[in-house]
């Protein structure tokens, strides 16, 4: 369903001044710190779990309940800003970050207060350079101005913000990836349970690592109460959220709708949004949140974008990123692509990732270059059984973090409901013993079965 | 060069003091030391472990973790053309291809001239304007082979030297904190409470309206929230 | 006290055990709270596999192998046991289909880009990944790519090779190097499957421990080139045994192969060594093998060189000589060295020497090291003792990185992980600087007034460098003082040393000493009495008279001169015969010119050594001795902690062990020392010598006495320890007593590494309770008994102590001198260095150590040569400037080569003073 609702991060995205500190305050800005300001912290976490804002990064944890997490008395707590966008598809925070830094600022300003933080860290994904300028700029404006550093508008409330940035590593984005690499560091997770990092974190502190976008929710939800936020979308997922609809569309754009309610037949079909397929073409498969998603396709396009929903169906809304795929995709070629991504990024602290990942891209590299056999095929699917057990969603892992189960996402799905294009590759039927689990997938057993279904 | 100047050693010092543990600067001195010598030197690299108080392997460890950092000499201008799925789906492969034919290197490598390094990059946060592409970090969106050749044209004339910096050099703006404003490095060993978490009564007091409170919660019989 | 001892932080806190119930494939265990399920899985018999767990450093979960279902009460996943503490009702199950499935998939993941070099690798048949591949793996493999290709092997050090193409990329040596040893000279560089090891270009893996990542490495990644393509596991003996390269004492797997020592490995003893070695005691070995001496030499008159001869003409000769100063002179007979000997040979030659010759002009030491009341007249700490969570370490202690290596890495885990408080006062910068809280620097000679200024009495001196008040801060605030007490500096005499060890314990009478001194079995030398003034077993001449005089007939009747004493004494003249039990002074002694005019005044030197060195050049009589690894028998280290060395291999030629030489000669001057085996000695030492009374030769191969036993044993002491110690070792055999356990743990192992480290558990849980147990039987003898069989008449004599004497009077500082600072470093020329070719070629040439400031005053800039003198002698050598020494301090290294501060050191002074001046 498309509704009215307003968008609520990307007011200023149409403004070719809406980075600069005036226009900012000249379009509300900084009203949400000062409503922050005129509450006790803990009053400011009450509005945003009433808001039940989800995190915006991937994982879609309640950031009002993350903030509870962080243990009692223990100091210095910090925030991390996680700005490292790079999951293939994904493309809002680069845009909110360059076009309305001071909203992300606000909003870090107000977690801090909340959470209680002696220092911010905005990690800014290294080659977005223009980000990194445009955030330099707008904090050097809000500290001359007063509202970062010392004695935040008079109130007592202090805390720098520092911008950090990193240097090309996707595993970067993970949270406690991000937090090693803060630390100077190869960016290489470190394994929770046992600790999250609100329990320990950056330097071993309490530390919450939040996304640009969770962040930039914050102003507003300061100014309108948390109940007005809540009061959109449906469900367990609230508000308004920014979707980023590539590949084959008529307009691919990043859309800011309101989540729950709206459905992936309006964000690909709508001339508001998507505008349908490009060329004359009818969709073959759609990627519904990010590379490591399960794939969905025409069947799935009146789910609305709710998390529950998505993922009951098998997959997930992740970042927000929706690929199109149109009926002349070659999906051995993209699946290749998303798995030779997950193997250059892989961190390589996992055994099942460093080379499992690998291992899946050569052999579908292989197949592409015309030298696979149908053995290659449960090669495949053995090697991400592998990789995550079951090949289940959600999946099940051998790893530290899910980078190494996300490849086997694509594969899985392409395999799966398109047997046939993998057999015009291979050269005749294959088997596989693996028994997959995901409703996105199809029920199991799929793969056993020797007869060429195709692309039901 | 390699060490860093007397100015940008200064300004790496800068950077250092604003981690609340040194080693925090390696990834902006490497970015610092790229910007100066258009690579990451080894002695640049000797000197950022000087700076931060680590052993140079363990510098090399991170840096050599994360891509962005060019250990060998590259171009002047270093064009990243996205060949992830949204622009794989968009052409970039295609795009990839001419590029290589226009400036007569395959992906990976550098012009004779030493102007260009040409090469196929992972997902630039670019998807919705694809195939796109990066030179020394800044986007092309929505290429064409010829807004691309147009590009390296420009690039070739000069045109772009008000845009594109030399490779190394990230934002030009650089965040500064004035000395009145800066609160300092909050230091992991000293657990103190920040003195506004406690506060009872709320830190801005100028007679604005504070957030609207939420509806009370619709209650049964026994008053018991539901 | 076992390998799989959790490295968590809080295990050494005080409070009572708790203990967490959960089920591991279906059998109800019970294991402390916060152990490992790896762990506690082993503990219950269970082997899980692994590769890049290793019970010494924190686990990091990278090589998935140990990956097994786990059930928390939400059903069961895949996590890893190396990083997941035990939790009440937790489910475990490692042999179900998912776990196995999942486990042999990481290992086909492991293998797909190991290059299989199996038959050329060295690993090849005590390797982890080929024996996990044997016992779980798949048989065939799928893997049809190219695998990734890197530069074979690579040296990353002069002893170290790595080929990253075997590397699993486990962290254990990469852990290693930072975590344990300090110094991150190898990490992982890369990522993701291009993920390797490697150092920074130009920098090697430069460490003194780096050989312990060859031992960990669990493929055939690392190499050490001493041992490269030497030989194959399976053609190999191996036995356990002490190394004697330094006094820290670390036990060691010692291997053979043809009657050669192809390898040494660290055994992870929980109170000494931890599994680790320092590369100098783990190369050093090839010594053994090289330009040994094979049979006596002889000089048959002045003029002539050394040469070949009989053994019963050498012998003849060095007999004749002892046989006619006995009878006419006993104090013109002396004995230098015995810290190589173990401690029977020791015992031997003390009791030829002070039983038999009636001398004592005896010493161990060769004037670097400490008067006896110093080393055990003072309440001991041991190496736990010192790193004791939370303690205070109050160093007056020589580099211990360069002299006691794994004791300085002992105490750097201690400081970075268990909260250790370290002060150190020290003539110049050392390796534990960093690691101090607080670190003073004295000028030389005034450790004792520094001392006094720290602990708060009055006629002290201020530091030249830091702050005093903050360190007499730290002291005051320590509940738990321990002292690690050496030389610093050899151009210092041991007497300010000992002033400030009196002014400390004049604050600080509950403190516990350490003592630092390096040489192999110096601690257990002087235990037998190879020192002046002392009979075997910490006791005086005096108080021991009556109990030696019936074990032995007789003993001197007054106390001897010590080294220097010695020397001076033969420089003028009254010495006759002068027996050097492998020392080498005119190298060694901190005095050269004392020791070269001593040895050319001595008609009769008789040289008991392994190797030529410039002192043998001057003898008459040359024996030839075995040297470790050739003889059986025991050592004791800085600890007092007893152990056994093997003897393994056969000495070259003709060479004898030296306790067997001292019976000969005893023989050859008509007496009979009564010593016929290794054993009956030992036996007759735990029988006479009061201090190792109960540490028996059967308590010794037991499995309470394979760890080493810590000496006296006394009931009060066992007792005293018992509660006052806090280490890792007595918790965990308190909570965990049940051998069966351990023994279950060995039988499930599968890998040699592994089923070595857990017979070595198993053993070590018994310990403690065997240990109490001698100690209670002993008590049950009572006191009165306490003398043991066969010198029933005489009182067992009291232990010595240490009495402070009067100050040390220091000259007046040379406003336009330099006082000397004269210290040791791991690669100096000494004989192990030397004849181990691997070593060898580590040893650096002598600088001039100088403050940056004080060379500013002289004009001149490093790399300068300089000439630097003193009224004993004069070098030449190139400046180097060093900010760790403070102003008015000058720094060179002892036996380096190229100026040698013992050519410069009066030993009859407390300080030396240098001139510098720039050469043209
Ligand atoms: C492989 C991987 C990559 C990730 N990349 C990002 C990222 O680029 N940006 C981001 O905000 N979160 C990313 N996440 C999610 C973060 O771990 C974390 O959940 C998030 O930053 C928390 O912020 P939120 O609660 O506000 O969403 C990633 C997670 C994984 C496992
Ligand atoms: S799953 Fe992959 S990316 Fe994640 S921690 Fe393991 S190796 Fe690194
Ligand atoms: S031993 Fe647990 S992951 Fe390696």
């Amino acid at each position: 369903m498309i509704t009215d609702a307003k968008p609520i991060v990307s007011t200023r995205f149409g403004l070719d001044d809406g980075h600069t500190l005036e226009r900012y305050l000249a379009t509300g800005g900084y009203e949400g710190l000062r409503a922050a300001l005129r509450q006790a912290p803990a009053d400011v976490v009450g509005q945003v779990k009433g808001a039940s804002l989800l995190g915006r990064g991937g994982a879609g944890f309640p950031a009002g309940v993350k903030w509870g997490f962080c243990p009692p008395g223990k100091f210095p707590r910090y925030l991390v800003v996680n700005g490292d966008e790079s999951e293939p598809g994904t493309y809002k925070d680069r845009m909110l970050m360059e076009r309305d830094p001071h909203q992300l600022i606000e909003g870090v300003l107000i977690a801090c207060y909340a959470v209680g933080c002696a220092q911010a860290f905005l990690y800014v994904r290294g080659e977005m350079a223009h980000a990194q300028e445009r955030i330099a700029a707008a904090l050097n404006e809000a500290y001359a101005a007063g509202y970062v550093g010392r004695d935040i508008l008079g109130t007592g409330f202090s805390v720098d913000v520092i911008l950090h940035m990193g240097a090309g590593a996707y595993i970067v984005g993970e949270e406690t990836a991000l937090i090693e690499s803060l630390e100077g560091n190869r960016g290489m997770p470190r394994l929770k349970p046992p600790f999250f990092p609100a329990a320990i974190g950056l330097y071993g502190q309490p530390t919450i690592v939040n996304n640009v976008e969770t962040l930039s929710n914050l102003p507003w939800i300061m100014v309108n109460g948390g109940h007005a936020f809540a009061a959109m979308g449906a469900e367990s997922s609230r508000g308004m959220r920014l979707f980023a609809v590539s590949g084959h569309v008529r307009k691919p754009g990043i859309f800011e709708v309101e989540f729950g309610v709206t459905t992936y037949r309006d964000l690909i079909y709508s001339p508001l949004y998507g505008g349908g397929i490009s060329g004359a073409h009818d969709l073959k498969a759609f990627i519904p949140g990010g590379a490591s998603a399960p794939w969905f396709y025409e069947e799935h396009l009146d789910l609305p974008l709710e998390a529950g929903a998505v993922g009951k169906a098998g997959s997930m809304l992740g970042s927000g990123a929706v690929v199109v795929m149109d009926e002349t995709t070659d999906v051995v070629r993209a699946a290749h692509r998303l798995v030779r991504f997950f193997a250059r990024e892989s961190c390589g602290k996992c055994t099942p990732c460093r080379e499992g990942t690998g291992w899946l891209e050569k052999i579908l590299a292989r197949i592409i270059d015309g030298n696979g056999r149908p053995a290659d095929v449960g090669v495949l699917m053995d090697v991400c059984d592998n990789i995550s057990p079951g090949i289940s969603w959600p999946p099940r892992q051998t790893t530290i973090c899910p980078l190494g189960p996300s490849a086997v996402s694509p594969i899985a799905s392409a395999v799966l409901r398109f047997r046939d294009e993998f057999e015009a590759y291979v050269g005749g039927a294959f088997e596989s013993k693996v028994v997959v689990k995901g409703a996105a997938y199809g029920e199991a057993p799929r793969i056993p079965i020797a007869a060429t279904t195709g692309g039901e | 060069m390699a060490r860093f100047s007397a100015e940008n050693e200064a300004v790496a010092r800068e950077i250092v003091a604003r981690y609340p543990v040194t080693k925090s600067a390696t990834i902006p001195l490497c970015h610092l030391a790229q910007q100066q010598d258009g690579h990451l030197t080894t002695e640049a690299m000797a000197h950022v472990a000087e700076l931060v108080g680590a052993t140079e392997a363990e510098i090399l460890g991170t840096a050599s973790f994360y891509e962005m950092f060019r250990r060998h000499e590259v171009g002047t201008y270093c064009i990243n053309v996205c060949t992830s799925i949204s622009c794989f789906l968009r052409g970039s492969d295609e795009l990839l291809e001419h590029a290589e034919e226009t400036l007569g290197v395959k992906a990976g490598g550098t012009t004779d001239d030493g102007l260009f390094t040409l090469e196929g990059w992972e997902c630039i946060a670019a998807c919705t304007a694809a195939p796109a592409l990066q030179v020394n970090y800044r986007y092309l969106h929505d290429v064409t082979p010829e807004s691309f050749d147009t590009l390296v044209d420009d690039l070739r004339a000069g045109r772009r030297g008000d845009d594109i910096p030399p490779h190394g050099t990230l934002g030009r703006v650089r965040q500064q904190i004035p000395a009145p404003r800066v609160c300092g490095p909050a230091d992991p060993a000293r657990n103190v409470e920040p003195g506004w978490l406690g506060a009872a009564v709320p830190a801005l007091d100028d007679g604005g309206r504070a957030t609207p409170k939420p509806p009370p919660p619709p209650t049964d019989d026994k008053g018991a929230v539901s | 006290m076992t390998d799989t001892a959790p490295r968590t932080d809080d295990h050494r806190t005080e409070a009572p055990v708790e203990t967490v119930t959960f089920t591991v494939n279906g059998v109800e265990v019970t294991a402390p709270k916060g152990q490992l399920v790896i762990e506690a899985a082993a503990d219950a018999g269970t082997y899980i596999p692994h590769f890049c767990y290793h019970p010494r450093m924190r686990p990091v979960g990278m090589c998935r192998m140990c990956i097994v279902e786990i059930d928390t009460g939400r059903g069961p996943t895949l996590q890893p046991s190396c990083m997941i503490p035990v939790a009440d009702a937790m489910v475990v199950d490692t042999r179900s289909p998912v776990t196995t499935k999942a486990q042999d998939g990481v290992l086909e993941f492991l293998l797909i880009n190991h290059p299989l070099d199996c038959p050329v690798c060295d690993k090849g048949g005590e390797c982890p990944l080929q024996d996990q591949t044997y016992a779980y793996g798949p048989g065939e493999s799928r893997f049809v790519e190219e695998k990734r290709h890197f530069e074979k092997p690579i040296p990353i050090s002069d002893l170290v090779l790595l080929d990253r193409e075997r590397c699993i990329l486990c962290d254990r040596c990469t852990r290693f190097a930072d975590e344990v040893a300090g110094d991150t000279l190898i990490h992982f560089q890369d990522r993701g499957g291009q993920t390797q090891v490697n150092t920074f270009p130009g920098h090697p893996f430069a460490s003194y421990f780096s050989g312990n990542t060859v031992q960990i490495c669990p493929v055939g990644a690392l190499t050490a080139s001493p041992y490269r393509f030497k030989a194959r596991p399976w053609d190999v003996a191996k036995d356990e045994s002490t190394c004697t390269t330094c006094a820290v004492g670390c036990r060691t797997t010692v291997e053979v192969s043809r009657n050669r020592v192809l390898r040494m490995s660290g055994i992870d003893v929980d109170p000494v060594n931890w599994g680790w070695l320092c590369d100098k005691g783990r190369f050093g070995f090839e010594a053994v093998g090289d330009g040994r001496l094979t049979g006596p030499l002889l000089r048959r008159d002045e003029a002539s060189e050394l040469a070949p001869a009989p053994w019963s003409e050498a012998l003849k000769v060095a007999g004749d000589a002892l046989r006619w100063s006995r009878k006419t002179k006993p104090d013109g007979i002396a004995v230098l060295g015995g810290a190589r000997l173990t401690n029977e040979s020791a015992y031997a030659w003390a009791k030829l020497a002070k039983g038999v010759l009636g001398t004592d002009n005896v010493d161990a030491q060769l004037g670097d090291g400490l008067p006896p009341e110093l080393v055990f007249g003072l309440p001991r700490a041991t190496i736990d003792d010192v790193c004791a969570e939370g303690g205070t370490v109050l160093m007056l202690a020589p580099d211990l990185k360069e002299e006691l290596p794994v004791l300085y890495l002992r105490l750097r885990d201690a400081v970075v992980h268990h909260g250790v408080t370290v002060v150190e006062l020290s003539p110049q910068a050392t390796t534990t600087t960093p690691l101090a809280a607080a670190s003073l620097r004295h000028r030389p000679g005034e450790a004792g007034l520094v001392a006094r200024a720290l602990v708060g009495l009055d006629g002290g001196a201020d530091p030249l460098d830091g702050d005093v008040t903050a360190a007499r801060a730290l002291l005051e605030r320590a509940d738990h003082l321990t002292i690690v007490l050496g030389r610093a500096s050899l151009a210092d005499g041991p007497s300010p040393i000992a002033d400030a060890m009196a002014a400390v314990l004049e604050t600080y009478p509950a403190a516990h000493v350490l003592t630092a001194l390096r040489r192999g079995n110096v601690h257990g030398a002087l235990d037998m009495g190879l020192s002046p003034g002392v009979l075997p077993g910490h006791v005086t001449l005096d108080e021991g008279r009556q109990w030696f005089t019936e074990a032995w007939g007789q003993v001197p009747e007054a106390r001897g001169m010590d080294a220097t004493g010695i020397l001076n004494a033969a420089a003028a003249g009254a010495i006759d015969v002068l027996v050097l039990l492998g020392a080498d002074p005119v190298a060694d002694f901190p005095d050269h010119d004392l020791a070269r005019r001593a040895l050319e005044a001595t008609a009769m030197v008789i040289a008991v050594d392994t190797h030529r060195n410039d002192s043998v050049e001057l003898a008459t009589v040359v024996l030839a001795a075995a040297g470790p690894h050739e003889v059986v028998g025991t050592t004791t280290n800085i600890e007092g902690r007893v152990s056994t060395v093997a003897g393994v291999v056969t000495p070259p030629g003709t060479a004898r062990a030296d306790w067997q030489l001292a019976a000969e000669l005893a023989y050859r001057v008509g007496a009979d020392l009564g010593l016929e085996s290794e054993a009956g000695t030992w036996a007759e030492i735990e029988r006479v010598a009061p201090s190792y009374a109960g540490i028996t030769a059967e308590l010794l191969a037991s499995p309470a006495g394979r760890d080493g036993v810590l000496m006296p044993l006394t009931p009060e002491l066992a007792a005293a320890l018992d509660g006052s110690r806090v280490t890792i070792a007595s918790r965990r055999s308190d909570m965990d007593p049940e051998a069966a356990q351990a023994a279950l743990r060995a039988a499930a192992a599968s890998t040699d590494e592994e089923r070595q480290r857990e017979q070595l558990a198993a053993k070590a849980e018994q310990s403690a309770e065997e240990a109490r147990e001698v100690a209670e039987q002993l008590a049950a003898e009572g006191e009165a008994g306490a003398a043991g069989e066969g010198t029933a008449t005489a009182h067992r004599p009291a232990l010595l102590a240490f009495r402070p004497g009067a100050p040390t009077e220091l000259p007046a500082v040379d406003a336009y001198g330099y006082r000397l600072v004269a210290t040791r470093t791991l690669y100096d020329r000494g004989t192990r260095n030397r004849h181990s070719p691997s070593l060898a070629g580590l040893a650096r040439t002598s600088q001039l150590r100088l403050n940056p400031i004080d060379a500013d005053t002289l004009g001149v800039v490093a790399g300068a040569r300089l000439r630097v003198s003193s009224p004993r002698g004069a070098v030449e050598v190139e400046l180097a400037l060093d900010p760790g020494l403070p102003r008015g301090s000058a720094g060179l290294h002892v036996n380096h080569g190229g100026g040698d501060p013992a050519d410069l050191i009066d030993v009859t002074s407390p300080v030396t003073t240098v001139k510098v001046e720039t050469l043209r």
